[in-house]
């Protein structure tokens, strides 16, 4: 029977990498996820756990694909401790995608935020001049440093890492440098993932000069299709609208950077 | 002349006849705002409940590998009075609210919160497929209906409807229940209780394993059903089950039905599906010579 792609496809994980003490990739092969546009997303199952929204992660062999997990809550957790055998399921890819311009970009991301940039930074042209910032905590949450310089290795461009105790890095918020940058140099792009704060500052700094900039935004997803409706954000719906808006659209919206809705669809402060 | 499309489904005026099914999209006022705009008659909302529910964890929504959808949401909802402050600024926007409890007092409770909101009517859920206790439980114990109906039409003098599905009794015997306690009108179907079961993991998918059928599947269940309560009973229906065309609409109308509902339609084709349908509609009464829904509905039984 024809893949259908709202109905979970079991996958095998095959590979597990430590990025960090409290974030893992689990690789897996599959026909659909290793193609997705950056900025898309599935519906992963833990069987006997939970399902959760996750951005598809790239992997550097063809035929595969990755979820790149950072333990929490039970839900992600349980996705962290799948071993290499263990099988997940997938359904989609779901959501729209980065608009990739060229020329001068500059990616932002926070934790596990970085993954739809990992995805973008696979769709860059080599004439493409890319800054990617990547925000944490501590040292000990910094990860996809490297990949990011590998993937790069053929542009011009920076990664720079800043983390809020100065442990590795430049010290201080993300969203301070991205201030400084994007006052600096006139970028055909910005986009950014990461904790919605983040991204609120983010989109501000480079909206309010014109800059072209799209966010990813997460929420409590169910469906992965418009019609459970936990995801809404004001009127639009993460899942089927987004999860990728453009500054010019957020801007306008009244919840994006204040409210999200918890389980039961209640209104609740970032 | 263009043909009309607005309908009444008894006391309840619409403009248009295709309405947003319960369950879906319906926890936000811009989400509501943004619907009419597409097209949609009314919207109902999520069942509320007293007090906020959360639902149970995932999956809880997905496709059938033949086609349609299985759900089992858990209604969650962020609880009536929640809800009613939310939508208390709407002026604009026809909004169902549909209810589900247990007991009478539930349902008068729940009442009293909307009593400072704009509402259309008040949507009865008797049909849950998946929650114990509400829904179909309820829906299948036929004295309690009558308390239920009797109660909330005595505290309220805007039209309610109850929505009914296939339980374990006759659902001809839930509608009649609610009609002898003065409901005003009747949706029917609710989703149908299944299952599925992934065969490499060997288990069932949904966190709840059973849940609701919709779409496309149930689309012939519940076209018979229109046709068997309108057959036996005189109270307007409104269809729903499957709709996700012009064609599929107008079989409804056809089967006995003055107003349908669709939600799995737009997982399939998003909010665009609401004008489509109503264009269709349009066409059809152009080409058959109809110029309101009202002479269709029921047509088909007296072939």
């Amino acid at each position: 029977m024809q893949r259908n792609p709202n109905h979970p496809t079991i996958v095998t994980v095959e590979k597990v990498i430590d990025e960090t003490p409290t974030v893992r990739t689990l690789v897996f092969s599959d026909d659909v996820m290793p193609n997705v546009l950056p900025g898309q997303f599935a519906m992963v199952w833990i069987p006997g756990v939970n399902e959760l929204p996750m951005s598809v992660m790239i992997a550097l062999e063809s035929g595969k694909a990755a979820f790149t997990v950072r333990k929490h809550g039970p839900s992600s957790t349980g996705l962290f401790n799948v071993k290499v055998g263990g099988q997940i399921g997938v359904r989609g890819p779901y959501g729209n995608a980065f608009d990739v311009k060229q020329g001068k970009l500059l990616l932002v991301g926070g934790g596990t935020g970085l993954v739809p940039m990992m995805r973008l930074l696979s769709f860059v042209k080599p004439t493409d001049d890319v800054t990617v910032l990547i925000g944490a905590k501590s040292k000990d949450e910094v990860f996809f440093e490297d990949l990011a310089n590998k993937l790069l290795e053929n542009n011009p461009h920076k990664v720079i890492v800043s983390t809020d105790d100065g442990s590795y890095g430049e010290k201080g918020f993300v969203t301070d440098l991205v201030e400084k940058l994007v006052s600096e140099t006139k970028f055909d792009g910005v986009y950014v993932c990461g904790p919605e704060k983040m991204m609120y500052k983010t989109v501000q700094s480079a909206h309010s000069r014109g800059i072209f900039v799209q966010a990813s935004l997460e929420r409590v997803m169910k469906c992965g299709v418009g019609i459970c409706g936990s995801c809404c954000v004001g009127e639009d719906l993460v899942c089927r609208d987004g999860t990728v808006f453009d500054g010019e659209h957020l801007s306008n919206n009244k919840e994006f950077g204040h409210f999200h809705r918890n389980k039961a669809g209640i209104l609740e402060n970032y | 002349m263009e043909p009309g499309i607005a309908t009444s489904i008894g006391p309840i005026q619409i403009d248009k006849p295709v309405m947003l099914a319960s369950g879906i999209l319906g926890i936000s006022l811009d989400v509501f705002n943004r619907l009419y705009r597409s097209g949609a008659g009314a919207v109902v909302t999520k069942s509320l409940s007293i007090a906020p529910w959360e639902g149970y964890p995932n999956p809880t929504i997905f496709s059938v590998k033949g086609g349609g959808w299985i759900n089992a949401v858990g209604l969650s909802n962020p609880g009536a009075a929640n809800f009613a402050k939310m939508i208390q600024p709407n002026q604009d926007v026809p909004i169902v609210v549909s209810l589900v409890g247990s007991v009478p007092d539930d349902f008068k409770t729940m009442l009293k919160e909307f009593e400072n909101c704009k509402v259309k009517a008040y949507e009865l859920n008797l049909s849950c497929p998946h929650v114990a206790q509400v829904g179909l439980e309820v829906g299948d114990d036929h004295g309690l209906v009558r308390e239920i109906v009797s109660a909330v039409k005595k505290s309220t003098s805007v039209p309610v409807i109850a929505k009914v599905g296939l339980g374990t009794s006759n659902y001809l015997n839930t509608v009649g229940a609610a009609i002898d306690s003065g409901i005003d009108a009747i949706t029917a179907i609710n989703t149908v209780r299944s299952m599925a079961i992934d065969v490499e993991t060997q288990r069932p998918i949904l966190s709840n394993k059973f849940g609701g059928l919709s779409g496309t599947p149930i689309k012939p269940i519940a076209q018979r059903c229109v046709y068997e309560i309108s057959s036996r009973y005189d109270i307007p229906i409104i269809g729903c089950g499957g709709i996700s065309s012009w064609e599929d609409a107008v079989e409804f109308f056809l089967a006995g039905a003055s107003a349908v509902q669709l939600g799995s339609a737009i997982g399939d084709n998003w909010v665009g599906v609401f004008e489509d349908i109503n264009n269709g509609i349009i066409q059809y009464m152009k080409r058959k010579n109809y110029s309101s829904i009202k002479e269709m509905v029921g047509v088909a039984k007296k072939s």
